[in-house]
């Protein structure tokens, strides 16, 4: 099929911007490990209280300022605030007890689903101090807007 | 042909969607506009009304009934038009999808002022609603399924009549966006008929969430489209003809409208980047998918301001831009139409960011994303679709469009311009700062980043109060032209090719070959992803009822 000259240029213009933007995306997925939260492991979804490490949730010291933070969401709460030292990195292990949640800390990179007979985890380092707000950002219920956590970092 | 009208009979079953479809926009509307003043505290809603109530109304009247309704009378109509009247299967079929679709409207409407499904137009489980939402929705899809099928025929019979002959390409446009419909649609289908129905029923206990989320999104991506080809048919076939131009090219135009179908499907896990259960490497190869629509929207940016340019010159401009200046701005089936592809500059770019790995991480699911797409299909969209009901309604109704009317549609574009710039800007910067979609009032405690953001949602009740004038002016405009503009013929403007054009390949109708990749596409996607969360499932989940 014949094509002007100039939509040529144009669509190979396109072309090479497209492999630019796929190649950045993948070099930093897959080489410099950013991917999105994509946990594999499952759980069974009415038996979360009794299932571990979900019958201890909480914050878990696993290493030189490293915690493991275990965290239930259901309607409409995450449970008890958590407080680290400043500098503190946290592996944050969330699922569900009932419907799909959101879990985002307005301010960092942490976002994620929460669905239920999932586990999803994502890690964060609190460079700063202060406190911070976790909200549920996917509607749940009525109560949806009152989802919240606290983390206080000093 | 430009001063006949097309049939009365095929003009009624257009007209009997789109007046389906403003209604639609003016009960939306109202709820867009009490949204946006409970969040941002101004009201609280009387009458035990919900805000969530409120949302899933306005998700599901403005996506899913306004643009379905809307595009299914606009197809119809362009068909009559560029193959000749419907004849007695098609037609029927037209008004048999239009019965079907309005009892699933009605049922669905019901069960959510009831209240018994508050669960947003994406009726995520195991959140349950009624059965009968899901009944309701599932006949709005099987009842647009038999208005696609009409079209299919009327396609069919022409090229019977016509063998060997390239089809107008306003009905090979229609039929590749019903197409692209049907085959998306069978995903949602799935997970409505399997699974909701006969777990919201009770007949069975729990459901698979992940695999009813996927089935979702390998529908919720290409619905964006469904949303888009149609105004890409305003714009590749109606506006060279309002400008006095000519199409810059029939082929690019079908090869674009071929690879829309085959590149906007099996990318649905973009919307699940974030999600367990899903590996990275199918994210990965789904997002890479998701970017090869840029082609075709490259393709379909260079046809249009070509179009533009040749009938610029060819009325006597000079220039790298003396074009501008002869284009028809105060010609309302133009201005609206043309408002509509400017804003889709800036809210294409910001949909390569919401698609791109990392980035959506930091956008998904805060208000940014409502921003983007009031940008998409509240403006994009929405002012083409307004634009081609300027002509089109008195087409159909026999009337025209006078000089004062015109000169209000203009004022509704700028008005719409003017507000969604407000409310969608207030969205995209207030997502970025965190706020999250589909929420009430809140400051969670007065948490001072959440007290930040009211200023914004102030905005946005500002953009939207603009946006709901402008819904006012439209729905005068639309009952004016329905019922008491003059008697008179209005033209339906389809453009021809351009002279210097080259010949369509026939390998472009070739509709068992693009099925065909489209399907193998599909398949490469999908299969190893779904065979792995059915394996390695957790236990289902109940239902909850938390509204
Ligand atoms: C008067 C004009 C409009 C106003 C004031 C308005 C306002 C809003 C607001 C405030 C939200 C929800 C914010 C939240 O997430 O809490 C929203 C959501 C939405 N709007 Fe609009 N909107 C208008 C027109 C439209 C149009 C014309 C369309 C589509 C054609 C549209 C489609 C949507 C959709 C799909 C949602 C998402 C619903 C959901 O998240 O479940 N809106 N709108
Ligand atoms: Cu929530
Ligand atoms: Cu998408």
């Amino acid at each position: 099929m014949h094509m002007h000259k100039y939509e040529k240029i144009w669509l190979i213009f396109g072309g090479i911007t497209l492999i630019v933007f796929l190649s950045v995306i993948g070099v930093s997925a897959f080489a410099m490990g950013h991917h999105p939260p994509s946990d594999m492991t499952t759980i069974d979804p009415e038996k979360v209280k009794e299932t571990a490490p979900f019958d201890d949730p909480g914050l878990k010291k696993i290493g030189d300022n490293e915690y493991e933070a275990v965290m239930v969401a259901q309607a409409f709460m995450f449970g008890e605030p958590l407080e680290v030292p400043k500098g503190a990195t946290v592996h944050f292990k969330v699922t569900s007890a009932d419907v799909v949640h959101g879990f985002s800390i307005p301010g960092t990179n942490v976002n994620m689903m929460i669905t239920p007979g999932h586990i999803n985890t994502i890690t964060h380092t609190f460079d700063e101090a202060g406190e911070f707000l976790i909200i549920c950002n996917e509607y749940c219920g009525v109560g949806h807007q009152a989802m919240s956590g606290r983390i206080e970092v000093n | 042909m430009e001063t006949t009208l097309i049939n009365r009979k095929d003009a009624k079953l257009s007209l009997a969607h789109i007046y389906v479809g403003f209604i639609a926009v003016l009960l939306g509307g109202i709820a867009g506009l009490l949204q946006t003043f409970v969040r941002s505290g101004a009201i609280t809603l009387p009458a035990g009304i919900g805000y969530y109530q409120l949302l899933t109304a306005h998700g599901v009247l403005l996506a899913l009934v306004f643009t379905t309704y809307f595009i299914i009378g606009f197809l119809y109509s362009g068909i009559s038009k560029t193959t000749g009247t419907l004849a007695e299967g098609p037609r029927k079929l037209g008004w048999a999808g239009y019965y079907v679709m309005t009892t699933g409207t009605v049922i669905t409407t019901i069960m959510i002022l009831t209240n018994d499904a508050s669960v947003l137009y994406t009726f995520y489980a195991p959140l349950q609603a009624s059965p009968w939402f899901y009944i309701g929705l599932a006949l709005v899809v099987i009842g647009s399924w038999i208005s696609g099928a009409g079209m299919f025929r009327q396609y069919r019979n022409w090229k019977k009549a016509n063998p060997g002959q390239l089809s107008p390409l306003f009905s090979f446009m229609a039929v590749m966006t019903m197409l692209l419909w049907l085959i998306a649609t069978l995903g949602v289908a799935a997970t409505v008929v399997l699974q909701l129905i006969p777990w919201s029923f009770g007949w069975v206990d729990t459901i698979n969430v992940l695999l009813s989320r996927t089935l979702f999104w390998y529908f919720g991506h290409p619905l964006v489209y469904f949303w888009l080809l149609p105004a890409y048919i305003c714009w590749y076939v109606i506006i060279p003809k309002i400008i006095g131009g000519k199409i810059f090219s029939d082929s690019l135009a079908r090869l674009s409208f071929v690879l829309f179908l085959l590149f906007s499907i099996p990318v649905g896990f973009h919307h699940q980047l974030l999600e367990s259960g899903v590996s990275h490497t199918w994210k990965f190869i789904q997002v890479t998918l998701t970017f090869m629509v840029i082609v075709p929207s490259l393709m379909t940016a260079f046809s249009l301001f070509a179009t533009f340019e040749l009938s610029g010159r060819q009325k006597g401009a000079r220039g790298l831009f003396g074009w501008v200046k002869k284009l028809p701005w105060k010609d309302a089936r133009f201005f609206a139409p043309f408002m509509g592809m400017l804003i889709f500059i800036p809210a294409g770019a910001g949909g390569i960011i919401n698609a791109s790995n990392q980035l959506n991480q930091v956008i998904h699911n805060t208000l940014w994303v409502t921003g983007h797409f009031h940008l998409t299909v509240a403006t994009s969209v929405a002012l083409t679709f307004f634009g081609i009901a300027y002509w089109l309604i008195p087409h159909l109704t026999g009337r025209t469009l006078t000089k004062k009317i015109n000169l209000l549609a203009n004022i509704q574009t700028i008005i719409w311009v003017v507000g969604m710039a407000m409310m969608s800007g207030a969205m995209h910067t207030v997502g970025l700062l965190g706020a999250p979609r589909r929420t009430a009032y809140t400051t969670y405690g007065d948490y001072p980043d959440a007290l930040g953001w009211i200023p914004y949602e102030v905005a946005m009740a500002v953009g939207g109060s603009f946006l709901f004038i402008g819904i006012l002016v439209l729905i005068y405009i639309v009952v004016h032209l329905s019922f008491f503009a003059p008697k008179g013929v209005e033209a339906y403007p389809i453009g021809e090719v351009a002279d210097q054009a080259e010949r369509t390949p026939a390998i472009l109708e070739n509709w068992k070959l693009w099925i065909g990749v489209c399907v193998a596409l599909i398949l490469f996607a999908y299969t190893i992803p779904i065979m792995e969360i059915i394996e390695n499932a957790p236990p289902g989940s109940p239902g909850f009822r938390l509204w």
